[in-house]
């Protein structure tokens, strides 16, 4: 079994600075009414607000400048996330562009690559999307059956993939796709490939999720090509590069701040004056949801200096999921939600419930989380 | 962790791997206080660790976390947090520790009364603590009393206390304690430090033990699973139980890193919203994690002869002392509602 490596970690006056300037900017922003729609990291989608942010330099703000990134350090941009997370701001159109795409393309892309997607990430011009999950592939992404073959000049891929957040809004997909035979541990023959969204053959439909709103998608692929230039990294190592950054997905702050507003709201109805039953309730709550935010840090801090602290990093993320679905449980019981004046946390409060199944679903189940932590502690 | 934090907790978990074992936890249970042990930690210079290398106000934390941490994993049954942190009171106040185990009384339970009286040039301590921790063995006690609109702190020698044994939940010599106008060594609080100063570093001080104690009953747990066989395999080859102890895992990575920032800002500042939060989280942490491991251990872990108990009894006495959740999540809950809603983020961002 190994240690689980959790130390304190401080982020400084630079990072209060840094602070300081995005709740200004989210001030700004509120009296500008770009605010009126809160969401979480999917839901949450405003090509203007995305624009706003890059025009502060915060997309892919730890990005090298001649992408056009800002270098700052990755605990400057969780700073920054963490704030714009916190009030619910609407985060979704760059989300995976930089969070994911962009650092995938920094590490495995070539510099052609990188000089055509991340400088428009970076002016929050260029959304992308995620091509993982198929009919028959959800926890078992090994198994993935969409198909790239050779081609002149590229690949022509055929295929089909679900539950693909925003593909209706983003301009490209990083797609998963099988290039060769898996072999004995299943993991080989898959590739990844930048997909153009607008491609002939390419068709997205809308899957409209349980509240009836419009975020993910089916995406098919009808012999759609891809040009050579377009394989990220190397043909056939598809699963060692969408599993290099889970770490950096699973511990970040929106695994547990979807519910943040939420919370503040529910703390505002209740006034300056709570019973006790209120009080323990609410209290309790803050308490998880600092000690989520110390572990997420803690986490940060060693991606920071260069340590992959996988099994740290799959901890924070059910961790902060159980959180996320058991706060609305709790709020509604002691905060009523049909109190005079309650109506914005009324509304916080249903979608939170109606997104709340998703949250221990995107990002890797939490059974398959659960099983990374049994292997992390030497049971498989 | 910084070089001196580091050696120290080398030292305290080499010492207490070498000191501590289910023979000495059984025996200090029935009453044996463990004298070689404490003899070990003193010498060790442990009893100090919150004072190394403390220059301002605020304890050494990290050195004190790097210490209870390593207790607690090793179920050591002597009053070491309370000794560090009466020690470091003590010092900051000048006032010369007797040598020795010692208690702290924060007065915050049910039915404590404590009171002063000015007697001869001198002072006279009355009153009754109920179930001190640490107590029954300890060579003097430690606590805060309020007279004259000032908080004072109260050191009352061993020979002065009146006790009454009570074995806790976990088996540790704590004691109700009885004073007639005993004499007392009194010093003003230092300039700074609250009046519920014990009672806050007690719950820091819990956190911590309990972080330690959890990081052990994991280890237990998991060893276990791995090696014992039904249906022909390791239990922990099957997903209930591997689900179950990676529960187990959270709530112990939870604990650790609850704790461990609680200190970090204790080492700085008065800390009060993260010593109230680690101390809920641990103890949330104590209940879940004590329940799991004694569903993995089945039968064998519910008998007397194994070590798990000596853990998971402590977690649920641990939970209790000096503010159980409920007591913390109220305190939070009306800072929270202090704040108000937009207040909130910032409560919890701003370090």
């Amino acid at each position: 079994m190994q240690a689980l490596r959790f130390e304190a970690v401080e982020l400084g006056q630079d990072a209060a600075r840094l602070r300081a300037e995005v709740r200004a900017f989210l001030v700004e922003q509120v009296a500008a009414g770009a605010l009126d729609a809160r969401g979480d990291f999917v839901s949450g989608f405003s090509a203007a607000f995305s624009g706003a942010l890059a025009a502060r330099g915060w997309i892919g703000m730890t990005w090298p400048k001649r992408y056009g990134g800002a270098e700052r350090s990755a605990l400057e941009r969780y700073v920054v996330i963490e704030e714009l997370l916190a009030v619910g701001a609407p985060v979704a159109a760059h989300w995976i562009a930089d969070r994911q795409s962009g650092p995938l393309l920094l590490r495995f892309g070539t510099e052609e690559q990188r000089q055509t997607f991340l400088p428009p990430v970076t002016r929050g011009t260029c959304f992308f999307c995620i091509g993982m999950s198929e009919p028959d592939s959800g926890s078992d992404l090994a198994s993935v059956r969409t198909r790239a073959d050779p081609v002149a000049g590229g690949f022509a891929i055929t295929g089909r993939k679900v539950w693909t957040s925003n593909a209706h809004r983003s301009h490209f997909m990083v797609a998963l796709a099988r290039t060769g035979a898996a072999g004995e541990d299943r993991r080989g023959g898959l590739s990844q490939f930048i997909v153009d969204l607008t491609s002939p053959g390419l068709t997205i439909r809308p899957i409209l999720n349980l509240a009836g709103r419009h975020e993910f998608n089916e995406v098919t692929f009808d012999a759609v090509f891809v040009p050579e230039a377009r394989v990220v990294g190397k043909i056939g190592d598809g699963w060692k590069q969408v599993t290099s950054e889970l770490a950096h997905e699973r511990s970040g702050p929106e695994r547990f701040l979807s519910v943040m507003h939420l919370l503040a709201l529910a703390v505002a109805a209740a006034g300056r004056a709570p019973d006790a039953r209120v009080r323990v309730a609410i209290g309790r709550l803050v308490a998880h949801l600092w000690t989520l935010r110390r572990m997420s840090l803690s986490v940060a801090g060693m991606l920071h200096s260069g340590s992959v602290p996988e099994l740290e990093a799959t901890i924070v993320k059910d961790l902060g999921n159980l959180f996320e679905q058991e706060a609305p449980e709790h709020l509604r019981l002691v905060v009523d939600p049909d109190a005079p004046g309650a109506s914005a946390y009324r509304q916080a409060l249903e979608d939170v419930i109606l997104d709340a199944p998703s949250y221990s679903l995107r990002g890797g189940t939490r059974e398959i989380l659960r099983g990374i932590i049994a292997r992390g502690l030497g049971l498989r | 962790m910084s070089e001196i934090t580091t050696l120290i907790a080398e030292s305290a978990a080499r010492l207490f791997a070498g000191e501590v074992d289910k023979p000495l936890l059984d025996a200090a249970e029935a009453g044996t206080f463990p004298t070689a042990l404490w003899t070990a930690v003193a010498a060790a210079g442990l009893p100090d660790a919150l004072c190394l290398e403390s220059e301002g106000l605020w304890p050494n934390w990290e050195a004190g976390a790097a210490v209870l941490v390593e207790a607690g994993r090793a179920a050591a049954p002597v009053p070491l947090a309370e000794t560090m942190i009466a020690r470091w009171l003590l010092a900051h106040a000048g006032v010369h520790p007797p040598d020795g185990p010692l208690s702290i009384a924060p007065t915050r339970r049910q039915g404590d009364a404590l009171t002063l009286a000015a007697a001869g040039g001198g002072w006279t301590a009355s009153g009754r603590l109920l179930e001190v921790a640490g107590a029954w063995h300890a060579a003097g006690l430690v606590s805060v009393v309020a007279a004259g609109g000032d908080a004072h702190l109260v050191l009352l020698a061993g020979e002065d206390l009146e006790r009454v044994r009570r074995a806790a939940l976990s088996g540790e010599a704590h004691a109700d304690l009885l004073l007639s106008g005993r004499r007392a060594m009194v010093a003003p609080l230092p300039a700074g430090l609250g009046a519920d100063v014990l009672w806050r570093a007690g719950a820091l001080a819990r956190s911590l033990q309990m972080a330690g104690a959890l990081q052990r009953v994991l280890a237990i747990a998991t060893g276990y699973a791995q090696e014992r066989v039904q249906f022909g395999r390791p239990i922990g080859k099957f997903q209930a139980v591997q689900q179950a102890l990676a529960r187990l895992a959270q709530e112990t990575a939870a604990a650790q890193a609850a704790a461990i920032s609680a200190a970090r800002a204790a080492s700085q500042g008065e800390a009060r919203f993260a010593v109230a939060a680690a101390k809920l989280r641990t103890g949330e942490a104590a209940g879940i994690a004590a329940g799991i491991a004694h569903q993995v251990l089945g039968a064998i872990g519910f008998t007397h002869e194994h070590v798990l108990h000596h853990l998971t009894r402590r977690l649920w006495t641990w939970r209790e002392e000096f503010g159980r959740e409920s007591d913390w999540a109220r305190s939070l809950g009306a800072l929270a509602a202090a704040t108000g809603g937009d207040g909130l983020w910032p409560l919890l961002a701003d370090d």
